[in-house]
Order: structure tokens, then C-alpha cells, then sequence
């Protein structure tokens, strides 16, 4: 095989962190939506006469939470909140600043400085703490989460996409398809942001670990998605309290789980950064 | 979360032929002097608090109940808001709200706890300092590590410690804040009592020093939010600059390793950490968010904390606005303290 995708590929696969990386995602994705059709529990009523059971016991492998629930089906159930809010929340965050970016850098002049000046505010203002006032004003919930997240996590692709925007304006190419008349929907979705893909392909998986670590803050901080949802930072941050009596498989768990997502996702976007040879982010 | 471009602003865009983005003039980026550059630097952050009151008059319209709601409290009667509506100039056309909120903010008029019977503005000048001695402790910590950290792996790299140490500060990046506060209470404040597991919880910063072994816990974990950003960002730039031809040219002079990396990449290193750090307010307040709700610390994080269990809508988006009217400033004066040192980046901007 050769051609771009092939070398890239290559590129990827040498990269050792990364396979580890996607090997760990797909573990994951198995163990969250294939495991509880494997391995049943009851995870809406509670039952608290199980209530923090130690692993092992009466044949909950890694015992139960404070409301009795069996904590290995509830890794699952809420690895799947976990990851869907991750996967949904990067996509459109890097969605949005991908077109806005493109946009802003193509149009250049007032109409860019106004968009980016926007997004300056945007940067300015902490995403975590914008959750928690919606949080506050409406109750969270898996689409909301998606969203609000998603919406307050576009600003770093869009400067990205800015600076590849101005870059790639100027080509030849682009230039020549403008005389030949080609429009600048045309421009931008043809040409600018095809040729800026590894941008925002690597930016997309660096956009799920935040977001999965931000539904993680926004559970520490007692906002997150009411029960019976789950998801793993509501589960860590739950565990937290009865962890001071010793009730350490409440939050090991969720944390490692939650530790391994993010990293996964950044070996994969390193990984990804080398084959598309994108140089950007100090890191 | 993470905002590392301001590496991307070096190399994204590092041509002559390059317009100056803060004045809109079309001319390259080359004709642009300091004066100028100031000046439409500071234009620019003013644009940029205006858009962000814009965001959080917006957000108060968002209240349930809306803004009368939101000042007047939940037991409000009708009457009473229709009257504060009309009072208030809540009847009036959007616009002109807005610049009645605009003239109240000038003012230096948060608006009225609903919980806490004080003034907004009283609470947040309370409070604010305290955070600020969380952060600024924690940020100097995270650099008193970070800087030696990240310039050892630069000139080591890509060997086993390097390795070692990508994978211990991505560990650290990839671990919830408040789990590693968590460990920290468990390890040293439980198990080993050395630290108090509360923040110091006096009212005056005197106070608050005076104690200041319980302050060690959250300043440590304050610091973990940023350390690992921080040490892989310094890695990074000091490996790009160590492929620089001035790097070239000293070796050719016959300088020193030791003298290369601590008298000339590193004085640019570090130039760009200072602007990065502006850019990182926002990340440091919300570290100071988790880290004083963890502690019980007294600063604003957990004021906000507290407001947003009760719905305290006038607290919450002060809170915002305050912190974003800070990081503004913040990176404006770290923008313009690089562009001072270093006439390099003064024309180029992405």
C-alpha cells in the first residue's frame, strides 16, 4: 500500500504509545457497551440493605456503592455516559471552532477581528465555571451536558483553524480556483479545511480527554447528572465521601477508569499529531 | 481546558508578508511598532470585556424568573416586580438595559446576594484576595517544578527519563484535580496527620498565613493543576529553540551546553511561559474552584460554590464577570510584558 492514508497509518502504527492508546479505547468501549449485555445488574432500584459491600462480597466482584448498586455493572453504565458525553461534546466543540475558525481566518479584515475578539472573550471567561451557572439554572442532563460543554469548549480548534485558514488562503490553488469563480463556501469547504484535517482530527481526541475530565469537575462540584444516571466522575465524586471509612473501591475504580480514558485519547492524539505531522500545542 | 496556543502563535503564522491582527490596518506585520502594538493590544481588551459583559447580561436574562426575579428573591409578589420592573427600566427595549447594567457596573455594582444580605461587590472584595493568595502560591509552586523539570527533559530528550517523566506529568494532567487533593488528605493529613485536612479558615489574609501549615495541602494540589501543563510546554519550547540558528551559532562560538540552554534558550523559554501564563487565569481559577471546595478554603471559588447550591444568581455571575474582567487584564499585561522583552512577537499573531 502507499499513498497519504497508508503512510499515515504507518506513521501511526509506530508510534507504540498510541496503539496502546487505541487498544485501551476499544477495551473500553467493549467493557461499557458490550459487558452489560455479558454481565446483568440492577442499576435503577436501589437496594440498600447491600449498601457498600466490600469486593468480593455476596458475588459483587468489586462490591457495591452507598446505595447498594453492584459497582462493576455501574462502571459500565456509566462509562457509557462518560464516553458518549466525551466522544459528543469534543465533536462539536471542534465542529464549531473548526468552522468559525475557517471562516474568520478566510474572511480576514473586521469581520475576522470581530469573530476572533469573540472567541478571546469566550477564552476569558472559565469554562467550568460557565457549567456551573447552567447547571444552576437548568438541571443537567446527558444532551444538556453534550451541549453546554461543547459550546464552551470551541475557542482552542477555532484559533487553530484560524491560523491554517490564513496559511492556506493564500495558495495557489485556492487563489486559482477563485479567478476560475469558485465561491468562498466552496473555498472553505473544498479546499481550506480538507487540507487543515490533521488539525482538527488531532484536536478532536485532545477536545473528548478534556471533556471527559470536565464532566468529571462538574460532578465533583455536586452539579453533575442526578441519579439513577452514572457516569464515572459522579461515581468518583460520590465515592469521595465514604472513602474517608476505608471504602476504597468506591473510587479507585471510577478513577482509574477515568485516568485511563484521558490518557488513552491523548496517546492517541500524540500519535495521530505525528502522522498528520501537525505541529501545534506545547505538549 | 487547555489553551497551548501560544505555541501555536509562534509557528503558525511566522512570515514577513503576515498582517498585524491587532490593528486591522492591512499593513504587515513588520510596520508595526511598540506604540502600536500597545495601543491596539489594549483596544483589543477592552473589545474583549465588552463582549464578555454582553455574555453575562445575557446570562442573567437567562434566570428563571428573569432579572426582578433574580434581584428581588423568590418571594417576590407580582406587584412588586412589575413595579422593580418598571423602576429598573426592565420594561425598556433590550439595548437600552444593557447599558443601564453596563452604567451600574461602572459603577462598581455587582447587584445583592439573595442569601447573604450583602452587596455582590462586598463579598467578591472579601474573598478575592484569599483566592488570589491560593493561586498565586500555587502557580509559583507548579513553576518552582516545572521550569527545571522541563528544561532537564529538553536537553535529555527522547532518552528513558524523558520517557518517564512525558508519562508522569501526563498521568498528573489526566488525574481529576480533586483526586489528587483527595490522596493528599488521605496520605499526609490522615495517615501521617502532618497537615490539617481543613484550610485555614480565617478572615483576614494575617490570618490566613499565620496557618500556614494548613495551607501547604491546597497550595500543593492547586499546583497540580497546572505543573504538568506547564512542564511539557517548557519541554517542548525549549527542544524548538534548541533548533534554532542562534542556538547553531553559539555552539560554533564554543559556549557551553550548560551556558547554550541557561543564557540564551531559556531567557526565550521563559518569555513565552510568562505569556502563556496569562493565558492560563482561566485554568488557575477554575483549579482554585475544585480545590477550595475540596479544603473548605474561604476564597471565592467556594463562595461561588455555595451560590450555585442556592441559586444565588447575583453572586454566580459576578463571580464569572470578575474572574473574566481579571484574566483579560491578565494576559493583556502578560502580552505586552513579551512583546517588551521580545520584539519577535510583536509581529506575529494568530
Amino acid at each position: 500500500m502507499s499513498g497519504p492514508l497508508a503512510r499515515r497509518l504507518r506513521v501511526f502504527r509506530r508510534n507504540k504509545l498510541a496503539v496502546v492508546g487505541i487498544t485501551i479505547l476499544g477495551l473500553l468501549i467493549l467493557f461499557c457497551f458490550v459487558g452489560p449485555l455479558v454481565y446483568h445488574t440492577e442499576q435503577t432500584l436501589t437496594s440498600l440493605a447491600n449498601s457498600k459491600l466490600g469486593p468480593g462480597v455476596d458475588g459483587h466482584p468489586l462490591g457495591t456503592d452507598d446505595l447498594g448498586y453492584d459497582l462493576l455493572g455501574r462502571l459500565m453504565l456509566g462509562g457509557q455516559t462518560s464516553l458518549i458525553i466525551g466522544l459528543a461534546a469534543g465533536l462539536l466543540a471542534t465542529l464549531i471552532g473548526t468552522l468559525w475558525g475557517t471562516v474568520a481566518g478566510y474572511a480576514g479584515g473586521w469581520v475576522d477581528a470581530v469573530m476572533m475578539r469573540i472567541v478571546d472573550a469566550g477564552i476569558a471567561i472559565p469554562a467550568l465555571f460557565l457549567l456551573v451557572v447552567a447547571a444552576a439554572i437548568a438541571t443537567p442532563s446527558v444532551p444538556m451536558l453534550i451541549l453546554v460543554i461543547g459550546f464552551v469548549s470551541w475557542l482552542v480548534p477555532a484559533r487553530l483553524m484560524r491560523a491554517e485558514s490564513i496559511a492556506l488562503r493564500s495558495r495557489a490553488y485556492v487563489e486559482s480556483m477563485k479567478v476560475m469563480g469558485g465561491g468562498s463556501v466552496r473555498a472553505i469547504g473544498k479546499h481550506i479545511i480538507p487540507n487543515a484535517i490533521g488539525t482538527v482530527i488531532v484536536n478532536v481526541t485532545f477536545q473528548i480527554a478534556d471533556a471527559v475530565l470536565l464532566v468529571a469537575y462538574v460532578s465533583f462540584l455536586g452539579l453533575g447528572i442526578p441519579p439513577p444516571a452514572a457516569n464515572w466522575g459522579g461515581m468518583l465524586s460520590d465515592g469521595l465521601t465514604y472513602a474517608h471509612d476505608g471504602a476504597w473501591w468506591l473510587i479507585l475504580p471510577p478513577g482509574l477508569l477515568i485516568v485511563m480514558t484521558v490518557c488513552a485519547f491523548n496517546f492517541i492524539g500524540d500519535g495521530l499529531r505525528d502522522a498528520f505531522d501537525v505541529r501545534f500545542e506545547g505538549r | 481546558m487547555r489553551l497551548g496556543f501560544a505555541q501555536a502563535i509562534r509557528k503558525g503564522t511566522n512570515h514577513e508578508g503576515d498582517l498585524c491582527a491587532y490593528c486591522c490596518t492591512g499593513r504587515t506585520a513588520w510596520g508595526c511598532g511598540v506604540a502600536r502594538f500597545l495601543f491596539w493590544r489594549v483596544v483589543q481588551a477592552v473589545v474583549v470585556i465588552f463582549v464578555v459583559t454582553v455574555v453575562v447580561f445575557f446570562l442573567l436574562h437567562q434566570i428563571p424568573g428573569g432579572p426582578a426575579r433574580g434581584i428581588l428573591g423568590i418571594q417576590a409578589t407580582e406587584d412588586q416586580i412589575q413595579a422593580f420592573e418598571h423602576e429598573q427600566g426592565f420594561d425598556q427595549p433590550v439595548p437600552i438595559q444593557y447599558l443601564h447594567y453596563l452604567g451600574r457596573l461602572l459603577q462598581g455594582d455587582l447587584g445583592e446576594s439573595f442569601q447573604l444580605n450583602q452587596s455582590v461587590a462586598d463579598l467578591i472584595g472579601q474573598r478575592l484576595p484569599k483566592t488570589l493568595v491560593l493561586t498565586v502560591l500555587s502557580t509559583l509552586v507548579a513553576l518552582l517544578v516545572a521550569i527545571p523539570l522541563g528544561v532537564w527533559q529538553a536537553v535529555r530528550r527522547n532518552r528513558p527519563t524523558d520517557y518517564l517523566l512525558s508519562a508522569l506529568t501526563l498521568l498528573i494532567y489526566s488525574t481529576p484535580v480533586f483526586l489528587v487533593g483527595f490522596v493528599f488528605i488521605i496520605v499526609f493529613a490522615i495517615n501521617a496527620a502532618w497537615f490539617p485536612v481543613e484550610a485555614p479558615q480565617a478572615d483576614t489574609l494575617g490570618g490566613i498565613f499565620a496557618d500556614s501549615q494548613a495551607l501547604v495541602l491546597p497550595v500543593l494540589t492547586g499546583a497540580g493543576v497546572v505543573l504538568a501543563v506547564f512542564s511539557r510546554y517548557l519541554r517542548s519550547s525549549v527542544v524548538d529553540n534548541l533548533d534554532e540558528d542562534y542556538v547553531r551559532t553559539a555552539r560554533a562560538k564554543g559556549a557551553s551546553e550548560t551556558r547554550i540552554v541557561t543564557r540564551h534558550v531559556l531567557k526565550n523559554s521563559l518569555t513565552s511561559l510568562v505569556a502563556m501564563l496569562g493565558y492560563y487565569l482561566p485554568v488557575l481559577f477554575s483549579g482554585a474552584l475544585v480545590t477550595e471546595k475540596l479544603f473548605n478554603y474561604p476564597g471565592m471559588g467556594l463562595l461561588f460554590w455555595n451560590a450555585a447550591q442556592t441559586s444565588d444568581f447575583p453572586i454566580l455571575l459576578g463571580v464569572v464577570l470578575v474572574i473574566s474582567l481579571a484574566t483579560v487584564t491578565g494576559s493583556l499585561l502578560a502580552d505586552v510584558a513579551q512583546a517588551l522583552i521580545d520584539p519577535r512577537t510583536r509581529r506575529v499573531k494568530a
